[in-house]
């Protein structure tokens, strides 16, 4: 079946996931594989004083244990990979030296035949440690006399960035009203349910090392473990096998990467390591975990002239691979949302405390710009006592489709704020909500309603403007398009898919480009001996940058292919017309050639025009001149229980407005997944340490990830504003519902606890926090009959 | 020490000397080689490695592969009958009810038991029916769906 762009087409990938048929890493099964463990510290700040393996080699089943010291000219320091100027780059070594600095820091490896053996192994290394003082918050670990993790970021800052656009101090002296809220953007753990995991192959003859590796970006880490370890990237093979899941939680090199690597290299046999559960929670980067000071001001008739803050952002023990891009470029920039604000300032300090590493989670600086801003705007909607709405739509940004430049110097591509505003409260009858909550108040229920209306930034790619703003690598996508002599096609995309559907969606664009069946295209991802190159999937990128590269390919190959129709059929290339898969000569339907005809004749090569090479191919790299913008407006209702403070979420209406959609049904997917997790902020996970660096959310049983009783349905929508930054018109659309939720559901909260005087609730608002601000009011409480 | 143990799986009886901790969900994996069956956590919170013992759902990680014994497994492998999808299989794939696939097997496993035993079950009850299971990737909201329509296949087509 030839299908179309705009298709809600079945996924590709399903067939074999829902039979047991994938292969995610844990899978992957070769001959005399050992299994390694990974020693992990439990102190969250110590010095390593001793370490004694030779317990754990004389297990029987043991095969070999090393320390760092044992493996020093093959572990290089983990590497940045976005760093914004100044930032503090200690050392990161993938196993411990002589400190550790979280708990969960790697420390020694053991390796065996057998999986629970290298468990009981790992248990038996003897570790000295010598306890030193810790810290855990950011904003204690910039005190003058806090412990200090590295010795070349005194105070413990990574790195401070600041951004500053308009005029302060001429909006300042316009201003009425001034609203100032210390906002906390908890940390949170992304719980991809699969956990990270690596098999690692060396064969000596060859010298290649496979690593099949459960991470987004196999290119890159192709690329960053040879600069670790010094193997040379050209005999480094990575696959991305099955992906179960990731949400920016396998976007980096991590130490078992290159660890399980370098000792499969040593033993000369195929290691195979897979993270734990509680491991994951140590040892996979987690989210957020912001403390803002945020400030705005306006006028009384709903003008916001200003919004500024300082940020204290948590980075964790060691910089991970992109940790300085978020709280900044990601964060910083975003502050104007969908609104005129004339003047911004934002000063983020990268702070490092004694916990897991901190990088991009789901959304990754745009959840928390976008919370901080629509948290903001509704506090200085409350002050002036002006509805919400209204105030959003006095200062929402008019529509445009050439560009608008914000105060913090980014440029939206296009946009229609009030648009996608207008169609969520079509879909919500925001009246009627309004009276039915006076109604239930006087019944002594509570009914909130919490509105959400974000911009972000998604397609990561320009990359020399990227370059410029810290990225250490270009960030274009690589795509090739290989169309087989019997007219099958292969497309092999660089982004590398967990969850997304690629398979489908880009098989997709090809048919409906191509005119070919559907059933013969394959998407091939994942493997670096397969697509030449390739930078992944994160940042919502994959259709607004990797799409832009298969539409360049196709190009390519259809314009070729017509160069050889023309020939054939004795005219010039443009009385050629492509035409439902056929090349058809203008005016004369009936002489036509057909694609797979064209295909043929391209490898046979008997009669090509003068001077062609043969075959039937292109390799394109797309890199757009701009990020694209994706926008529109969540709406979240809460009914509280005020015996409990129980929140219940029972209405969740989505508009957003991605550019044009390559297929519906894998797009309102992604909406739904990642509205979840923005809820499950708002509502119930957060990631909590002891004084002494415990992490005390340590396991399933105590981090809520939220489950399916826990979530209402969603109600979507969406608006059509094609972006002009690449071929397909399309912008990113794996994050919206992250970036929008939280915001609207924590203002649905304090606005069905308003008339108690409530005027924030920081995230998660669990039912404690509700019912100690209930208490409180005492009674302001409406009394129950 | 090693114990002697036979389990029917998928129809197929093996017999299989295995270690007393051994834990059913690797018994199946890594001795089978049955590896839909995924294992997400280790606090039995997850519900990726749900299976079918005895026509009953339980978490596979939470049961020794001893207490297996003389006892019938059903896998996501064996819920395919003759080449014929499972409604529940089918219905994934209509609705979108998964993206990353990993907690999939467990809970389409989940959801054939609770439609086993209510065949008309209200959105409550299904997203009640599933809380054993977490999901990260798609709100619940397409798998919901997923049960609701393998519930109507089922219903048409008896």
């Amino acid at each position: 079946m030839v299908v179309q762009i705009g298709d809600s087409v079945r996924r590709i990938e399903d067939p074999r996931l829902i039979t047991g048929n994938g292969t995610y890493v844990d899978d992957v099964v070769l001959p005399g594989l050992l299994h390694l463990s990974i020693v992990r510290s439990p102190y969250a700040h110590a010095k390593i004083t001793r370490i004694d393996v030779s317990a754990a080699v004389n297990i029987p089943g043991v095969v070999a244990a090393f320390t760092a010291a044992d493996l020093a000219d093959q572990l290089g320091s983990l590497p940045v990979g976005w760093i914004v100027e100044g930032t503090k780059l200690p050392d990161h070594p993938p196993l411990a030296i002589d400190t550790v600095r979280y708990v969960g820091d790697a420390v020694a490896v053991v390796v065996a035949d057998d999986k629970a053996i290298a468990v009981d192994a790992a248990e038996s290394v003897t570790v000295d440690y010598e306890q030193l003082p810790v810290v855990v918050g950011s904003e204690e670990a910039q005190k003058p006399d806090a412990p200090q993790l590295h010795a070349e970021a005194p105070e413990n800052i990574a790195f401070e960035w600041e951004v500053n656009g308009g005029d302060w101090e001429a909006a300042a002296r316009e201003a009425e009203v001034v609203v100032k809220q210390k906002i906390i953007n908890q940390r949170l753990i992304p719980n991809a349910m699969e956990t990270r995991g690596v098999v690692a192959d060396y064969n000596p003859g060859s010298k290649q090392l496979t690593l099949w590796s459960s991470t987004q970006i196999p290119h890159l880490l192709r690329m960053l473990f040879s600069a670790v370890t010094g193997h040379p990237e050209s005999r480094v093979r990575v696959i991305a096998p099955e992906v179960g899941g990731a949400f920016g939680s396998k976007l980096y090199i991590y130490a078992e990467e290159v660890i399980t690597g370098i000792v499969a290299k040593q033993l000369g046999r195929p290691v195979k390591w897979i993270e734990g559960r509680q491991e994951n929670y140590q040892a996979t980067t987690h989210g957020r975990d912001h403390v803002t000071y945020a400030e705005i001001i306006g006028k009384r008739d709903g003008t916001i002239l200003g919004l500024r803050c300082t940020v204290h952002a948590n980075v964790g023990a060691y910089l991970s691979t992109f940790a300085p891009l978020i709280p900044t470029i990601y964060f910083g920039l975003m502050l104007a949302g969908q609104y005129k604000i004339r003047a911004i300032g934002c000063k983020t300090f990268g702070v490092f405390t004694n916990t897991t590493p901190v990088d991009a989670y789901r959304g990754a600086g745009r959840p928390e710009a976008t919370y901080l801003v629509e948290r903001m705007v509704d506090l200085f909607a409350q002050e002036i006592k002006r509805d919400p709405v209204a105030v959003r739509r006095k200062n929402m940004i008019g529509a445009f489709r050439r560009g608008h430049e914000v105060p913090t110097g980014v440029m939206y591509d296009t946009g229609n704020y009030k648009g996608t505003l207008n169609k969520a409260l079509e879909m919500f009858d925001y009246r009627g909500f309004r009276k039915e909550q006076r109604a239930a108040r006087r019944e002594g229920r509570l009914l909130g309603v919490g509105f959400s209306c974000y911009v972000e930034i998604s397609g990561a790619a320009p990359s020399a403007v990227a370059a410029s703003l810290g990225a250490g690598a270009g960030l274009w996508e690589s795509n090739t398009v290989r169309v087989h002599p019997t007219g099958s096609v292969t497309v092999y995309t660089g982004t590398s898919p967990h969850g997304q559907g690629h398979e489908t969606s880009f098989a997709q664009i090809a048919s409906a480009e191509l005119g070919i069946d559907i059933d013969n295209i394959e998407v091939l991802h994942g493997d670096t001996d397969r697509q030449q190159f390739g930078t992944g999937t994160f940042g919502s990128r994959s259709i607004a940058v990797g799409g832009g590269a298969l539409s360049l390919s196709l190009k390519k190959v259809l314009a070729k292919a017509k160069e050889i129709a023309a020939h054939q059929m004795g005219v010039s290339d443009s009385q050629v017309d492509f035409v439902n898969g056929n090349f058809v000569v203008e005016d004369i339907p009936e002489r036509s050639m057909g694609f797979a005809e064209i295909a043929w004749e391209a490898y046979h090569a008997k009669d090509l025009p003068h001077g062609m090479e043969p075959g039937l191919e292109a390799t394109s790299f797309f890199d757009p001149a701009n990020f694209t913008w994706p926008f529109g407006c969540h709406i979240a209702v809460v009914e509280i229980n005020q015996d409990t403070g129980d929140v219940k979420l029972i209405r969740y209406i989505g508009v957003d407005d991605v550019g044009n959609i390559i297929n519906p049904m894998i797009l309102a997917g992604m909406v739904h997944g990642g509205a979840a997790q923005g809820i499950g902020q708002a509502l119930w996970e957060t990631a909590v340490y002891s004084d002494d660096g415990q992490l005390i959310t340590g396991s399933m049983l105590d981090y809520a990830v939220p489950n399916a009783k826990n979530l209402p349905s969603f109600e979507l929508g969406h608006t059509v504003t094609p972006t002009r930054e690449n071929p397909l018109g399309a912008k990113g659309a794996g994050e919206t519902g992250t970036i929008a939720a939280s915001p609207a559901v924590v203002n649905a909260c304090v606005d069905a606890l308003k008339h108690i005087g409530v005027t924030h609730i920081d995230m998660p608002v669990t039912s404690e926090k509700v019912w100690r601000l209930l208490d409180a009011a005492g009674k302001a409480r409406p009394r129950r009959k | 020490m090693s114990y002697e143990i036979t389990v029917s799986v998928n129809g197929t009886e093996y017999t299989d000397s295995v270690e007393p901790r051994l834990l059913l969900a690797d018994y199946l994996r890594d001795t089978l080689g049955l590896t839909g069956t995924h294992i997400g956590c280790d606090t039995t919170s997850c519900g990726a490695c749900t299976i079918l013992l005895d026509g009953s759902s339980v978490k596979s990680c939470t049961l020794f592969a001893v207490q297996a014994n003389g006892h019938s497994v059903t896998t996501v492998e064996g819920l395919a009958k003759d080449g014929e999808l499972h409604p529940v299989q089918a219905a994934f794939h209509e609705e979108h009810g998964l993206q990353c696939g990993f907690c999939t097997p467990g809970m389409m496993i989940s959801i054939a038991q609770l439609l086993d035993r209510n065949p008309n079950p209200t959105e409550a009850e299904i997203r009640e029916g599933i809380l054993g299971n977490l999901c990260r990737c798609t709100g619940y909201h397409n798998i919901v769906k997923a049960a609701q329509t393998a519930a109507q296949t089922a219903a048409g087509g008896s």
